[in-house]
């Protein structure tokens, strides 16, 4: 068997343990093993590319590999758990980027030795580098977006869908005469068409995120995730490398399947969240602010009596209290009620947190046993034989609004805690949540509003339940 | 059949082979998930090497290393903070 046979069965071996990872990490339990599966499959396909190559110069290679290795790992070791959604905004970013780069780099290469181009060959560099330069980009600005340094608020401006379009109507024609299908106008160089290209696709990106609030960025990384994929793909047709093809387009999978499930979770098409700015789609306005509606206000003291002498209790767990870093005290909380022998578990809303799943990593990160977290299904005809849930900076996914046809989150899939007997909301005041609507659970005559910081909240119930 | 066209059968099999795998997993590690598979999208290292171990000319080489750096970030950063986050994944 000769080198490069023995090379394509290591990468037909890299492609199958990637596929196997992947399957693996449908269970928690294997999940960990499953995720080192894949990373071995990548370190095959590294290897056996290697030493396929008749490497010319090893410096350039060695600096990029070690460079990016000591940038990641750092960037991996430090990043705070709350921020894991931008962190793989930037890996993302730096993924289509690369894709990107291999396009540019076999564009000039083809260029400079004045190679005739096959058409297919064009045509997948355009692409590779379009979607690459998109992704890199378009996860930049989401990146921003969510750790602050670019404003949340969709930045729009007047005829910017008509600009839109028309930047993608010239970026297609540009990549077409890339790709060597149209016939250059105006006398431009090849390598001059391709750098204008290169920049109008970067500006694409940013264009198609700005306009998009904050609060949807995980939903844009979803799908920029699976747009990395399809550039990584793309990249393998100009090198002719299946497991690039297969890997990516593995991935242009899983990205767009997950992008469809977080639509569903906040039930709205992939279409509202890309196009249009939420609420204004028309429906029942909020309730007027002048509106006031009388709340039952409790203290640590009277919550922790609650839930001490309670049977059974559901935490539902929101995003709020991430942000206010709560969930170790919520944990301790969780651990007195048990110790009591309280049966406490946590539902946890599909969207919950920034990302699906997000919140399960945030409970985890605070040594909560997984068994422990239910999803919405699983739990939801629980609520009405319940004595106590304990909403801890949620808002939206518990708003029974939802079940009315003429509201603006009508139809969203909502976690069923009024069937509860009693319900404890720990928030700071009743200002709306995400969707901009009042909530008709603050209200209800088994609700207790707990006005505080999630943090500061647990604490002191902690403190309560031990003197109950 | 061209090599494009076995490129495209091998495409679409793997595109449908992903959706099948991914439609399984517990939304409990939806997160690790996007993060593992988003670290998987890094093979572009492969495209780099490729690039960059056959550049003749000093613009080729800078492309690719770029390149090699920008997929190592994604590669080494992806896969350790997935393993971070499945690691704190434990049953009582």
């Amino acid at each position: 068997m000769d080198l490069s046979t023995l090379v394509e069965l290591a990468y037909l071996a890299s492609a199958v343990l990637f596929v196997v990872g992947l399957k693996r990490m449908q269970s928690p339990a294997t999940a960990r093993p499953g995720n080192a599966l894949a990373a071995s499959a990548m370190l095959l396909a590294i290897l056996a590319t290697l030493v396929d190559n008749q490497v010319l110069d090893w410096t350039g290679i060695l600096i990029g590999v070690v460079l990016g290795g000591l940038i990641g790992a750092v960037a991996a070791r430090t990043v705070k758990m709350t921020a894991m959604p931008e962190m793989v905004g930037l890996f993302n970013a730096f993924g289509g980027g690369a894709s990107a780069m291999v396009a540019a780099a076999e564009y000039v290469r083809l260029q400079e030795a004045g190679a005739l181009m096959a058409a297919g060959t064009g045509v997948t560099i355009a692409l590779s580098l379009l979607i690459g330069a998109v992704t890199f980009s378009g996860s930049v600005i989401a990146f921003g977006k969510l750790n602050g340094m670019v404003t949340g608020n969709p930045v729009t401006f007047p005829g910017q869908k008509p600009v839109n379009a028309l930047l993608f109507v010239v970026i297609l024609a540009l990549g077409g005469m890339v790709a060597g299908l149209l016939a250059v106008v105006g006398g431009l160089t090849p390598l001059t068409t391709f750098a204008v290209f290169s920049g109008l696709a970067l500006l694409l990106g940013v264009l198609l995120v700005i306009p998009i609030g904050g609060a949807d960025m995980p939903v844009v990384i979803s799908l920029l995730n699976s747009y990395s994929g399809l550039a990584a793909s793309a990249a393998g047709f100009i090198i002719g490398n299946m497991v690039l093809i297969i890997s990516g387009a593995l991935v242009g999978a899983a990205g767009l399947f997950l992008t469809m499930l977080m639509c569903k979770a906040m039930n709205r098409s992939l279409a509202n969240v890309m196009f249009g700015a939420f609420g204004q789609a028309g429906g029942k306005a909020a309730l007027a602010s002048g509106e006031k509606k009388p709340v039952r206000s409790v203290d640590a003291e009277q919550a922790a009596l609650v839930m001490a002498y309670a049977q059974s209790v559901i935490v539902v767990p929101g995003y709020g209290l991430a942000v206010a870093q709560a969930q170790h005290e919520l944990k301790k909380v969780m651990d007195l009620l048990t110790e009591r022998g309280v049966d406490v578990r946590f539902a946890v809303h599909p969207v919950a947190g920034r990302m699906p799943g997000h919140m399960n990593v945030l409970l985890a990160e605070a040594d909560v046993s997984y068994d422990l977290l239910y999803d919405l299904d699983e739990i939801n005809d629980d609520f009405k034989n319940t004595d106590v849930v304990l909403i801890v900076g949620a808002n939206d996914v518990v708003n029974p609004e939802a079940r009315d046809p003429q509201s603006v989150i009508a139809g969203m899939p909502i976690l069923d805690v009024a069937y509860a007997r009693n319900v404890i909301v720990v928030k700071r005041s009743l200002s709306p949540g995400f969707a901009g609507i009042d909530n008709p659970l603050f209200y209800m005559e088994n609700t207790m509003m707990f006005f505080s910081d999630a943090k500061k909240a647990m604490s002191d119930v902690a403190k309560e339940v031990r003197e109950a | 059949m061209g090599e494009m066209l076995i490129g495209l059968y091998v495409f679409v099999l793997a595109t449908v082979a992903g959706r099948e795998l991914i439609g399984k997993v517990p939304p409990t590690l939806h997160t690790p998930l996007m993060s593992g598979a988003n670290a998987i999208s890094g093979i572009a290292i492969v495209g780099a090497l490729v690039v960059t171990a056959s550049a003749e000319s000093r613009l080729v080489t800078i492309l690719g290393v770029v390149g090699i750096t920008m997929a190592t970030i994604n590669v080494v950063g992806g896969f350790m903070v997935t393993d971070r986050m499945l690691e704190m994944f434990k049953k009582n």
